[in-house]
């Protein structure tokens, strides 16, 4: 099973409460898989654990046929990079204290990347997505929502990743900064041949992006 | 929206006069302490019996006190003691309490129950009296009394710190740090500790004035600075006693010193919170 970012048997308790129960999810190199689901079913729950930032409480994550042996910091940086998330609420997202070309430019220096260098990509990832130099220079509670939610689309894309989670990424954002959004995770898809994660409510978004729609019940298990 | 499409004249922070007085009493009384020995030096052990309790007036500003002392002379030295070892001590304080609380936080489990089990311990004592058997252990000294107000002051200011981090470390932004690569060092250094220091700094510059009323609490229970030097606390102490014969000035002015100084710190340390928190930056168009 190569080529994938693959939930297997995921169960997540929040106290007593369980909100995920064994659940399986795969998402394949090159292919939009759409999640939805009444909310607190636990979708945004699942994208974190298949982003590696939360450990379930019972079962396991491969990347490309790989078991990862945990979360967050007990990943090598190389791994963790591989998949990227983006956030519902992008000012939640992004360290109030740093401008928008710093809060691009971060992943590329937390991981070494020569100041000249994060700093000449993150150039050209905002140009991809759409922000003006003279955005880069401010900090997030100088930009609007849509602002600062393609600053993380490019953050998320710094590093290339084999993998996007896109949980609830569009919902606060007018129809065409979304659809802007939603082309240049497209094309990246394209051009990388990337699996993508939708995870949003919206109906009309996800009939016309995802290639395949997993239905996941409160506390259930997803169906195709 | 943005700040940056606000009129210069918009951008300007509006003129408060409490804080200009508070920045007028902190610069004028730091000055005339940094001045106060080139100008107007003071013999610490001279004393007049002729000029004993006189009420304030052009020749004696504040009076003298029951050893013919000019209190305003010696007020200006003592707030000099008294300003150094709150800073000092504030600093000691933040060091060991930023120091406990950063650990705690960032290694969770055993190390941060066992750290917060000694500051539960410690809060439950009398700091006070903690701090007098410091003292009392190291005999009554400068460092002695800064090391008893920084080794009892630091407890809150660790609890802050953990708290800060603990609250930070679930924030969405952490998380896409921890995705995108960061390491443990880089996340706590770049993304949690620069959110602290604000507070930190904020709770050192507030634990300045407690740390000057802490000093003066010791000076006037005996256990401070030697009575001889002249510190706030040892004046209040001092003139006390004057009280009862009606010479109410030794102790009103060092009093008042204290006060004002206190307040103006705290004044301006909330100022400088909101200053750097980029947020309420925005709201004020700093």
């Amino acid at each position: 099973m190569t080529g994938a970012l693959v939930a297997h048997q995921i169960t997540v308790r929040y106290d007593r409460q369980r909100v995920l129960d064994r659940v399986d999810l795969r998402i394949a190199a090159g292919e939009t898989v759409g999640l939805r689901g009444p909310s607190g079913s636990g979708k945004s729950t699942l994208a974190r654990v298949l982003a590696l930032l939360r450990a379930p409480d019972s079962g396991h994550v491969t990347l490309d046929g790989q078991r990862l042996p945990g979360v967050r910091h007990r990943l090598p940086a190389a791994v963790r990079t591989r998949v990227a998330i983006l956030f519902q609420s992008p000012r939640a997202a992004t360290d109030p204290r740093l401008s928008l070309a710093d809060v691009i430019a971060e992943p590329l220096r937390a991981t070494g990347t020569p100041r000249e260098r994060a700093r000449a990509r993150a150039s050209e990832l905002a140009d991809l997505v759409g922000l003006t130099p003279d955005l880069l220079a401010r900090r997030p509670h100088a930009v609007s929502d849509g602002q600062l939610q393609r600053a993380c689309l490019a953050r998320a894309l710094v590093h290339r990743p084999a993998y996007l989670l896109c949980d609830e990424a569009t919902a606060m954002l007018d129809a065409s900064t979304q659809a802007h959004l939603a082309a240049v995770v497209t094309d990246y898809q394209r051009r990388h041949g990337a699996g993508v994660l939708l995870v949003t409510h919206d109906a009309s978004l996800m009939a016309r992006w995802a290639t395949r729609v997993v239905e996941l019940p409160a506390g259930g298990r997803p169906t195709d | 929206m943005t700040d940056l499409a606000l009129p210069a004249r918009l951008r300007r922070p509006a003129f408060r006069p409490g804080i200009a007085l508070a920045s007028v009493v902190l610069v004028g009384a730091v000055a005339a302490c940094l001045a106060a020995p080139l100008l107007w030096p003071l013999d610490e052990s001279a004393v007049d019996l002729a000029r004993i309790r006189l009420a304030p007036s052009w020749e004696h500003l504040a009076g003298t006190d029951d050893l013919g002392r000019d209190v305003a002379h010696r007020s200006l030295y003592g707030l000099r003691v008294s300003l150094l070892v709150g800073a000092v001590a504030a600093v000691v304080a933040a060091v060991v309490g930023g120091l406990v609380g950063t650990v705690a936080a960032t290694c969770g489990g055993r190390v941060d129950r066992a750290l917060m089990r000694v500051v539960d311990t410690i809060a439950a004592l009398p700091h006070l009296l903690l701090g007098i058997f410091i003292v009392a252990m190291l005999r009554p000294s400068l460092g002695a009394v800064v090391l008893s107000i920084g080794l009892t002051h630091w407890l809150s200011t660790a609890r802050i710190v953990r708290a800060e981090l603990l609250s930070l470390r679930t924030r969405p932004f952490v998380d896409a740090a921890v995705a995108g690569g960061a390491s443990r060092a880089r996340v706590l250094t770049r993304h949690l500790l620069p959110h602290v220091l604000p507070r930190l700094a904020l709770a050192t510059t507030l634990m300045v004035p407690h740390a000057v009323w802490h000093e003066t609490a010791l000076s006037f229970l005996g256990l401070g600075l030697p009575p001889h030097l002249a510190s706030l606390g040892n004046m209040i102490n001092d003139g006390q006693r004057s009280l009862l014969t009606g010479a109410w000035w030794a102790s009103l002015v060092p009093g008042l010193l204290l006060v004002a100084v206190t307040l103006a710190l705290a004044a301006l340390a909330g100022r400088w919170r909101d200053r750097l928190d980029p947020r309420v930056r925005a709201e004020l168009h700093l």
